[in-house]
């Protein structure tokens, strides 16, 4: 059985029709090809699949699809204004806060979630906002100081 | 002077990596692409008596069934034992039985549900202590048939599929003449290597036979080679495409879920077979760690030199050992750590058993031996009422001493001197502050390592470079960059010799069919190896461009020099020629050309690397190069909770040269919190023979919130065949972490633990122990 959603997803209005047991992970991935967002352990434990749902990040792979109806969804694709990245993209590339890239977009998105709704958190805030996120290269420290420097911009 | 190498530049990764449009292999969509799903083992050790695929033929949408009857030749890196589906029986939970490829991911799950498999139960064989006993059911009774490397010393009729051997001196008389002698024995549990993206692989089979495979490795060569074994198809007709790779820690060394998706895809009439591996089947079926006993037995005189060891590493192989018979080998190279002693008397057995597939695994054993070795320092020094960081240096490997194999230790090793930078860096000598709660306790501890490249003495690398009309260049190779950052690490080798900047470079990584030879992308061996054929590739290019400025500018080239992108006289700095108007060929003035485009040749073998004695082990150059480091660790106890918190880590390694400093210092992060996993949380539990915690929620991995405070250095004294001098540091980085915090541990609590991981129950419980 399929339903038929509306939703906003990087900005655009978009109608489409979905099947009740699709997440909403499979859908961006599968019927509008946002890759970006991955599938690490498809349970809501590594957050690789992060998305941003109404300004809130959400791991897609426990969302139904149908459940995007009426939301405001942006991916990783939706934050870059073309060439122009984000801040947080641009200080993740300078301070080499990423290895391997395949936790990168969730990393990113959560991030960006947690500066929407506090611009200016302290370090221990920023570590436990990213601690649903799993990365297994970097050791974290340079995803901590990317944050970080956005932060410190935010203050200015 | 140097202009790109020792520069922390950028990474040249980072726009598609933040931006989400790099491509990983679960991020492809092909017309008419199925999807395979896997029926696998539901018990450890089994006799498969028949397999019923009718009714998984007959569903609607399933294009494809295969089992391993349709291929059972075994094949294998070291040791050809393995099937890529078990053909008679199956010798660990979770081994694939048959597979199946349909239109959906669902019918392809449905299809697996009808397939009806029958077994026979037999003995199961969990435990590696037990399986080596004389009467342990054996895992694979016709491993005296299985193919080889010579090197390694299989035992048919026992579950051991290597046994190494070290003698080195007269450990009987040492022991003699030994004022202690210290006893002890360590354990270490299976792990997984947990990279974020799990296994995954499309393979596709055109009217022509050619078989193209998209995969997830770090060796599209190995895979290629293991692919065309079992096979048999040659190996210009299989492709291998590694477009990015997600992680890899030695988990994607090797060819696994590659080779239950061709028997499908071959049966697909040329309809592309996807196979995405959960994130429970990248527990259990891609690699583990292995398990690890070891034993000790020190010989050592009252002014801490360390004259005897006599030492046994029991590694649990799991249900094959094609690889990892090639880490007892390892381990036994390194059987004493980065100490200098005389007698060694080292068995290290790769023994199977009815538990997952044991493999490569970030330091290659030697963070499994380091556990036992630098615990066992601290206790000889307690013991005898010496420093311990003072035993470690009366004993440590230094220029002109004695490696385990006898080989003399290199002049470039820096030890003492990383021990002194850290030190120095946590402060080591002075006590850590006390928490005000009465319940917490703070130290601090420290431990070495050391680790050399393990592989074949022959492993090779190739480098092409191609100078495109504009002056800037191709850079292909087959290194991977699985995150740690080669791709612009060999940029930056390459860009220094022909004095192109980094940015005018492209590298091509990741397709057999399209760039040149790599053995593996493993060992920590990139920047060493592929950098040499590259620096080799670029003096190519450089005689060729010489050769043709000299022509156009009438110049001797002994007088001609490569700078600032231009060929330019040494003595007249104005008569000069830019790359790019030879990049193809000269015009001469009556419009012939010469010579055409310009393209640079490297290849790579590492020079005299040669086999150890088969009876004795040892050897006076079995490996490229040791690279020797240390942690300095701080931690804090909650002694009711059992809770360990890592407060500070430093860490310091001889690397040579640093090609990209910055590289180097994420790398060492990265290695910290690996191994603090390793250290407190991560243990695979098996029951029965079943993996119980195949999932991030039972299987703990390092998060943010367990990040310490980190102090990254390294010391360069240079690799003599190094490019640049540089030697690998990526996996040794990793290897004192456990042992480090395992000493801090002691020196908080004076509780000795010497079982992985320390989590709050294990901690509590031997917390008990010293109190009763």
């Amino acid at each position: 059985m399929k339903y038929q959603i509306i939703f906003t997803l990087n900005n655009e209005k978009v109608q489409h029709e979905v099947e009740a047991n699709k997440t909403l992970l499979k859908m961006l991935r599968e019927d509008f090809d946002l890759t970006g967002a991955k599938e690490g352990c498809g349970q809501g434990e590594c957050g690789a699949c992060t998305i941003l749902v109404n300004g809130k990040p959400v791991n897609s792979c426990l969302m139904l699809a149908v459940e995007a109806d009426g939301k405001e969804i942006v991916t990783i694709e939706g934050l870059s204004d073309g060439e122009k990245l984000d801040e947080l993209q641009k200080t993740f590339i300078t301070n080499g806060a990423l290895q391997c890239g395949y936790c990168t977009p969730g990393m990113i998105m959560t991030a960006k979630g947690l500066l929407k709704e506090n611009p200016t958190p302290t370090v221990d805030e920023v570590k436990v906002a990213m601690s649903g996120n799993l990365c297994r290269c970097t050791g974290y420290k340079r995803i901590i100081e990317a944050i970080m420097e956005v932060v410190e911009n935010n203050k200015n | 002077m140097v202009k790109y190498v020792g520069k922390s530049i950028t990474r040249v990764d980072g726009t598609k990596k933040v931006t989400g449009d790099l491509k990983y292999v679960d991020d492809i969509k092909m017309p008419g692409m199925l999807y395979a799903a896997v029926k696998r083992s539901i018990y450890p050790h089994a006799k498969i008596i028949k397999i019923d695929t009718s009714k998984a033929d007959a569903l609607t949408g399933v294009k494809a069934v295969t089992t391993g009857k349709d291929f059972p030749k075994r094949v294998g890196l070291y040791l050809a034992d393995k099937t890529f589906m078990a053909v008679d029986k199956v010798r660990y939970c979770g081994e694939a039985v048959a597979a199946v490829a349909a239109v959906t991911e669902e019918i392809a799950r449905e299809a697996v549900k009808l397939i009806e498999v029958e077994y026979e139960e037999l003995p199961v064989v969990e435990n590696v202590l037990d399986a080596m006993k004389e009467d342990s059911p054996l895992v694979h009774p016709d491993l005296g048939d299985y193919k080889h490397i010579p090197i390694f010393h299989t035992m048919p009729g026992t579950n051991i599929s290597e046994h190494f051997k070290l003698r080195k001196g007269d450990v009987d008389k040492a022991f003699e003449d030994s004022d202690l002698v210290f006893e002890s024995d360590f354990y270490v549990p299976h792990i997984q290597h947990c990279p974020i993206e799990n296994h995954v692989a499309i393979a596709q089979i055109d009217r022509e036979g050619i078989i193209t495979v998209w995969a997830s490795c770090q060796s599209p060569y190995a895979v290629r080679a293991a692919l065309t074994d079992a096979f048999e198809v040659p190996a210009h007709k299989l492709r291998v495409i590694s477009p990015s790779v997600g992680g890899g820690f030695g988990a994607k060394a090797g060819t696994t879920l590659e080779g239950i998706i061709i028997p499908l895809a071959m049966k697909t009439k040329g309809k592309p077979v996807k196979l995405t591996y959960s994130r429970e089947d990248e527990f259990n079926n891609s690699y583990v760690r292995q398990a690890m006993h070891s034993k000790f037995k020190t010989g050592v005189m009252k002014d801490g030199r360390i004259i005897a060891v006599k030492n046994q590493f029991a590694w649990d192989g799991g249900a094959y050992t094609e690889y990892g018979v090639n880490i007892a080998k390892s381990a036994g190279f390194g059987a004493v750590g980065p100490y200098d002693v005389a007698n060694i008397h080292c068995d290290s057995y790769a023994v199977y058993t009815n538990n997952p597939v044991g493999g490569p695994y970030r330091g290659f054993g030697m963070s499994e031996i380091h556990f036992g070795i630098e615990q066992n320092m601290d206790y000889i020094a307690e013991k005898l009422g010496i420093d311990p960081i003072e035993l470690r240096r009366i004993n440590a490997q230094k220029p002109g001493g004695r490696t385990a194999t006898n080989a003399v230790v290199d002049d470039a090793c820096g030890l003492l001197e990383c021990m002194d930078k850290v030190i120095k860096d946590i402060d080591y000598y002075t006590p850590s502050e006390q928490p005000k709660e009465p319940y917490k306790v703070r130290a601090k501890g420290f431990a070495c390592g050391m680790k050399a490249p393990s592989m074949p003495n022959n492993a090779a690398s190739s480098a092409l470079i191609r100078i495109n009309e504009d002056g800037t260049a191709y850079l292909s190779v087959s290194a991977q960059d699985i995150g740690q950052g080669s791709d612009t690490a060999l940029i930056q080798i390459a860009a220094e010799i022909l004095s192109i900047p980094p940015e005018k470079f492209t590298i091509n990584t990741g397709d057999t069919a399209h760039n040149p030879y790599e053995w593996q992308t493993v060992a920590s061996r990139i920047t060493y190896s592929v950098g040499n054929a590259i620096i080799k590739a670029c003096e190519d290019i450089k005689q060729q461009l010489v050769q043709l400025a000299s022509i156009k500018l009438g110049i001797f080239p002994r007088d001609l020099k490569l700078e600032d992108e231009c060929i330019m006289s040494t003595i007249y700095p104005d008569k000069k020629i830019p790359i790019k108007e030879l990049a193809l060929g000269l015009n001469m003035p009556d419009g012939s050309g010469v010579h055409g485009p310009i393209m640079g040749r490297g290849i790579f073998v590492p020079e005299n690397i040669r086999n150890f004695d088969m009876n004795t082990g040892l050897a006076d150059n079995p490996v490229v190069f040791w690279t020797y480091g240390c942690y300095g660790v701080e931690l804090e106890v909650d002694m009711e909770t059992g809770n360990i918190r890592i407060l500070q880590v430093a860490s310091c390694f001889d690397v040579g040269k640093a090609i990209n400093p910055d590289l180097v210092k994420a790398q060492s992060e990265g290695a910290i919190v690996q191994g603090i996993g390793s250290a407190l949380f991560e243990e695979i539990i098996m029951k029965n023979g079943k993996f119980m915690n195949p999932s991030f929620m039972d299987y703990k991995i390092p998060t943010s919130n367990d990040m310490p405070e980190m102090k990254v250095s390294f010391v360069e004294n240079p690799q003599k065949d190094g490019p640049f001098g540089a030697r690998g540091m990526a996996e040794p980085a990793m290897i004192p972490a456990a042992p480090a915090i395992v000493s801090a541990f002691y020196n908080a609590t004076g509780v000795k633990i010497n079982e992985l991981p320390l989590t709050p129950e294990r901690v509590i419980k031997a917390l008990k122990g010293k109190n009763n």
